[in-house]
Parts: structure tokens; C-alpha cells; sequence
């Protein structure tokens, strides 16, 4: 059954994507690192078994937060200008530093639109799965449809 | 949030667009964190995350360019992350010329960033704050910093306030000279969220101890009860040193960018347990969990019994204190062993102004005797390189192996390895 989730807009902007979605705190340089580089555009963060040699790339990504490097947000930065970042990202819990970097570069700084909502919820990550069609709504209103 | 007249006039284009999209792009960094106002960088240096010119990256080198262009240049000077390349430390023919097309931009970055304000020429090491560096903020300094371990060490050992800024964030704060006022620039969000009690019934190993903090609280803040007993009751070269290690193994399994141990980092000693938060969580460390994080650690060499083809030793780069401790152990181990070279190929990374003063001493010439290659270089961005990264690399480091597929060992476990005739299988190091 469709679900409906309320979270606080960081980026706005709509968009209707496929979820991929991480339990794990996402590691954006380590999943990035060699995504940037290869066509598969696949996370390499060999220690997050939820998306490893997964593609990343045009997926509403669901995550609880963001680890790891400060090049992080440059990471997405440069994902974003290059076609390869996810088309959003939606985060349960609030949003950490690196993360929101990324988005508002992204946003500021390029014409790629990265919507990106926050605080949408342990309850958001616990019910999404991978290949869920994901719609983000202007408002922060992500609405998960379990069978696209 | 609120601006001040000049702060304003930038936001408004008094100094061209470029500066008013930086000051944009620091408003709603703020706003996202709830500040209500810019604070001034009081830190006089700057420090850079990105020190590499790597062709994937050409959005930050357009951005930079850009900047240029428009007279944009940071306010302060600063130091930058350690170079990719060092052609001293051993890489076969065709690695060398994959370093050479993958760091094509190179040069072209590193003259920009000596056009925005690079200290000096040698100026490249995520260990800034070491003092022959000398980018070492004082407390209370209000910084612009990048690099997760360097900041996560400002913030905890020298009691310098920075937030876990990312690249470009980092250069837009040394460009205005403000940054927006939140989390750790505030005396609220440097409470301590996490108490961690450390039970072990010996010294923790740095590396691994602050990786299971850091997966652990993720980006909360920890007071470390109970480590203090396992140092030296003062800041000691040794005690900064395992804290150096700690830290940045905490910044790179998890987020944390400022932790405080009991009796010994600046605002625990002053403040004690009033640094704790109410509603603070707990997390008893004993030897059982430090095995358990270890043995969780994957390793994804494609034969995981094969002999190592290099060994990194410093991620972060190495101290001086720290170079002259592992020549010592190296030295009596390979005596030990009744051998005079390395069974491994091994490099030692520093800071470029601690390698010119090493370079001085008989154990820097003791180290090149036996093989061991001292060097500013960036252990991940050597690793970066897809033909490096295929072999069996091992290393002390855990933010190494976080970003690589380098396989970690302890200290002990690293130096009988590389001095011994012994080919480690997935047996050693309790990994499986």
C-alpha cells in the first residue's frame, strides 16, 4: 500500500525515481570512489553490503545519513555536475554537514536539481526497499509506492 | 538568517556574483543547521581537503577556475591535503603511467592553489597541525577547516572550533573570512551525546578503538572515560599521537568530528563531566568488542593468503616522534629476525617540513638502508589508481582501509610482516 512521508526540504524540486535505500550510514567518498570514474556508475563502498556494486546513479537514494570524508559534499558536488548522482536524496534522520554540502553546491553551483528531504523518519527507512518508485513533492512530501 | 550591513552587500553583489554565490551558498549551509548568524574565521590559516588534480574532479577545477577569474581568493593562507604523486614510492611501469594520466591536472591544480592562497610550496599533509607544519590553531580558534582528521583533532586535542566542513565549503569560509554559527562553533553542540567506558584489560589499539567509536555514535559526540589510564596522564608526544590515530579512524568509520577524553583533551579537563549531556547514550568497550569490530572488517584482496606488495604505514601522516618510534621497533625487530632488509616493500608517510628535518637524522638513514621509502605522498590517492589498488596492499590504517581495498593490521602485526619471512594469511590479524 502506498505510504506517505512528511520530511523538512533541504533542495526543493520533484521528482519520480526507483528507491535504493541504505540502512547503513552512507560513505559517500567510498561509494563514490570509483562510481565517478566507471561507467557502471556502482557504489564501491565494500563495507555497506545494503548497495555495494549497486548503481547509484538516477536512483532516489534513502539513507539515514552521510559518513565518512570531508570531500564528501564535493563528491556529490561533482556527481551532480556529471550526470551521476542520484536523482534524490532522502534522508530518516536530520541531515549531517557533509551531506547538506553537497546538495546546496549542487544546487547553487550547477543545473543539476538533486532534490534533497530530511528528517522523513525511522519509519520512512524501515518500510522502503530497494526498487520502490519513490515521488518527491515540492513540500517535502516523499510518497512510496511499494509496487511501481 | 541575520546579516550584517557587509555581509549583506556581498550577499547582494557588492563584490560581483561570484562572491555572492559564495555567501549564498554559506547561508543555506547555515540555515540547513539552524544559525542564526555568521561568526568570524579568527583561525589565522585556512586547511584544504582536495589536493589532488584528477581529472574526474573537472567540476571543482572549473568552479576554482572560476573563482580565479572573477579576483575571488581566500582571505587566509592555507595548507592543503598531501599530493598524489611521489615518484619515490614504488609503482611498476604501467602504474606510473596511469599516475601520470590520472593526475594530469596536477600541476594545473596546484598553480591554482597557490594563486588562492597555498602557505608554501610544501604545504600538502592532512597533518597540518603538527609543529613543523605549523598550522596549529590555538583554543577557542574559529576555523574553516576541511579533511575529517585534522578537523576531528583541532576540535579535540587543541579545543579549536570547526564543523566537519566539506571541500569547497571549507574554501568558501577562508574566502569571506565568516562562517555560519552552529553545531560544534557552539558551546551547546559540543556536548558530549555518547559516554563510551573503556573496559579493555590492555592498551586499545588507537585504530581500532576509535573505529568502533566512530560506527558506534556515527557523528555524536563521545567522552571517553576510562582511556586515560592507558596514556600518559599529559598530552605527551605518544599520548598525541594515539589520539591523532584515534581520532581520524572515529572521523573516517563514522563522523565524528570532536570527541573528549576524560583528564586529558582541553574542554574534559576544564569542564569534566559537566561536557555531558543529559540524555546522553552509553557504550562499554572491552576486548570482546574490539575483536568483534575487527573481525568485521571485509577484506577483498582477490587472494586473501598473498603476499603484501607494499605496506603504507601513516594515514594520517606519520609525526616525527612517531617516524623515530617505528625506526626503533623496525630496527630491533629485523635484528631480531636476523635480517637486514624488508620482507615487504614499506612506506612511511609524513609531512613534507617533518621529512626535511627526519631527512637529518641517522634513523632516516637507517630506513633507506633497509628499504623503507619515507614520503609526503597520500596513501589513498596512490590507491586510487586502479592498477594499485588490484594488489594485496596492507596498512596500519584504518581510514586506509575504509576508502581502499588496503588490508589492515595492528602495529606489531605490520612491523612482524614486513620484518620477518613470514607471507600473512587470513588467519593472521583475526580477519576473516
Amino acid at each position: 500500500m502506498m505510504q506517505i512521508f512528511q520530511g523538512r526540504v533541504v533542495v526543493p524540486g520533484t521528482v519520480r525515481a526507483e528507491a535504493l535505500v541504505t540502512r547503513n550510514a552512507f560513505n559517500t567518498l567510498a561509494s563514490f570512489q570509483k562510481a565517478l570514474t566507471s561507467k557502471s556508475g556502482k557504489c564501491s563502498d565494500q563495507n555497506n553490503p545494503d548497495i555495494y556494486n549497486k548503481p547509484l546513479a538516477g536512483k532516489a537514494l534513502c539513507l539515514p545519513q552521510t559518513i565518512g570524508s570531508t570531500t564528501g559534499g564535493m563528491v556529490l558536488f561533482c556527481a551532480a555536475k556529471m550526470n551521476k548522482a542520484p536523482a534524490c536524496m532522502l534522508f530518516s534522520k536530520p541531515i549531517d554537514s557533509l551531506a547538506a554540502a553537497g546538495a546546496i553546491l549542487a544546487d547553487v553551483w550547477s543545473d543539476a536539481s538533486m532534490p534533497t528531504v530530511d528528517n522523513l523518519g525511522d519509519d520512512f527507512l524501515a518500510m522502503v526497499e530497494n526498487g520502490m518508485l519513490i515521488t518527491v513533492e515540492e513540500n517535502g512530501r516523499v510518497v512510496v509506492n511499494p509496487s511501481p | 538568517m541575520k546579516l550584517t550591513k557587509e555581509q549583506q552587500a556581498l550577499w547582494d553583489g557588492a563584490k560581483g556574483d561570484c562572491m555572492a554565490k559564495i555567501v549564498k551558498t554559506l547561508v543555506l549551509y547555515g540555515d540547513c543547521f539552524g544559525a542564526d548568524e555568521m561568526v568570524p574565521v579568527t583561525g589565522t590559516q585556512g586547511h584544504l581537503v582536495t589536493s589532488f588534480g584528477i581529472s574526474t574532479m573537472k567540476p571543482v577545477y572549473d568552479l576554482i577556475t572560476d573563482l580565479l577569474n572573477a579576483g575571488v581568493l581566500s582571505s587566509q593562507p592555507f595548507s592543503v591535503d598531501p599530493r598524489p604523486l611521489d615518484p619515490h614510492v614504488p609503482a611498476g611501469f604501467l602504474q606510473s603511467i596511469f599516475f601520470r594520466i590520472m593526475y594530469s591536472k596536477q600541476a594545473q591544480y596546484e598553480a591554482h592553489l597557490n594563486k588562492l592562497g597555498l602557505i608554501n610550496t610544501d604545504a600538502f599533509t592532512c597533518a597540518c597541525y603538527l609543529d613543523e607544519v605549523g598550522n596549529k590553531p590555538e583554543k577557542g580558534d574559529i576555523l574553516s577547516w576541511a579533511e575529517s582528521s585534522a578537523v576531528v583533532y583541532a576540535n579535540s586535542v587543541l579545543g579549536a572550533r570547526c564543523n566537519r566542513n566539506s571541500a569547497i565549503i571549507e574554501l568558501f569560509g577562508s574566502i569571506a573570512g565568516f562562517v555560519p554559527s552552529f553545531g560544534l562553533l557552539t558551546d551547546e553542540g559540543r556536548k558530549a551525546t555518547w559516554i563510551i567506558d573503556v573496559a579493555t584489560a590492555e592498551k586499545p589499539e588507537a585504530q581500532i578503538l576509535g573505529s568502533a567509536i566512530g560506527l558506534k555514535v556515527v557523528e555524536g559526540i563521545p567522552y571517553i572515560k576510562n582511556l586515560d589510564k592507558w596514556l600518559d596522564r599529559e598530552l605527551t608526544n605518544t599520548t598525541l599521537n594515539y589520539l591523532k590515530d584515534m581520532g581520524a579512524a572515529t572521523a573516517a568509520d563514522g563522523a565524528v568530528g570532536l570527541y573528549h577524553v576524560e583528564n586529558l583533551t582541553p574542554e574534559a579537563k576544564s569542564e569534566g563531566e559537566r561536557l555531558i549531556a543529559g540524555n546522553a547514550q552509553e557504550y562499554r568497550i572491552d576486548d570482546a568488542e574490539l575483536s568483534r569490530v575487527r573481525e568485521n572488517y571485509p577484506v577483498i584482496w582477490k587472494n586473501p593468503d598473498a603476499k603484501p606488495k607494499l605496506c603504507f604505514v601513516g594515514c594520517p601522516h606519520l609525526s616525527y616522534t612517531q617516524l623515530i618510534e617505528w625506526t626503533d621497533k623496525l630496527s630491533e625487530s629485523l635484528t631480531r629476525h636476523n635480517r637486514r632488509t624488508l620482507n615487504v616493500p614499506t612506506v612511511f608517510t609524513t609531512a613534507p617540513p617533518v621529512l626535511e628535518k627526519f631527512r637529518t637524522t641517522p634513523a632516516y638513514r637507517y630506513l633507506t638502508t633497509v628499504g623503507v621509502v619515507v614520503s609526503g605522498i597520500c596513501p589513498l590517492m596512490y590507491m586510487n589508481n586502479p592498477l594499485c589498488g588490484k594488489q594485496p596492499i596492507m596498512t596500519n590504517s584504518n581510514k586506509l582501509r575504509t576508502y581502499s581495498s588496503a588490508r589492515y593490521y595492528t602495529d606489531d602485526e605490520i612491523l612482524a610482516l614486513i620484518s620477518k619471512n613470514k607471507v600473512p594469511s587470513s588467519k593472521d590479524g583475526g580477519e576473516t
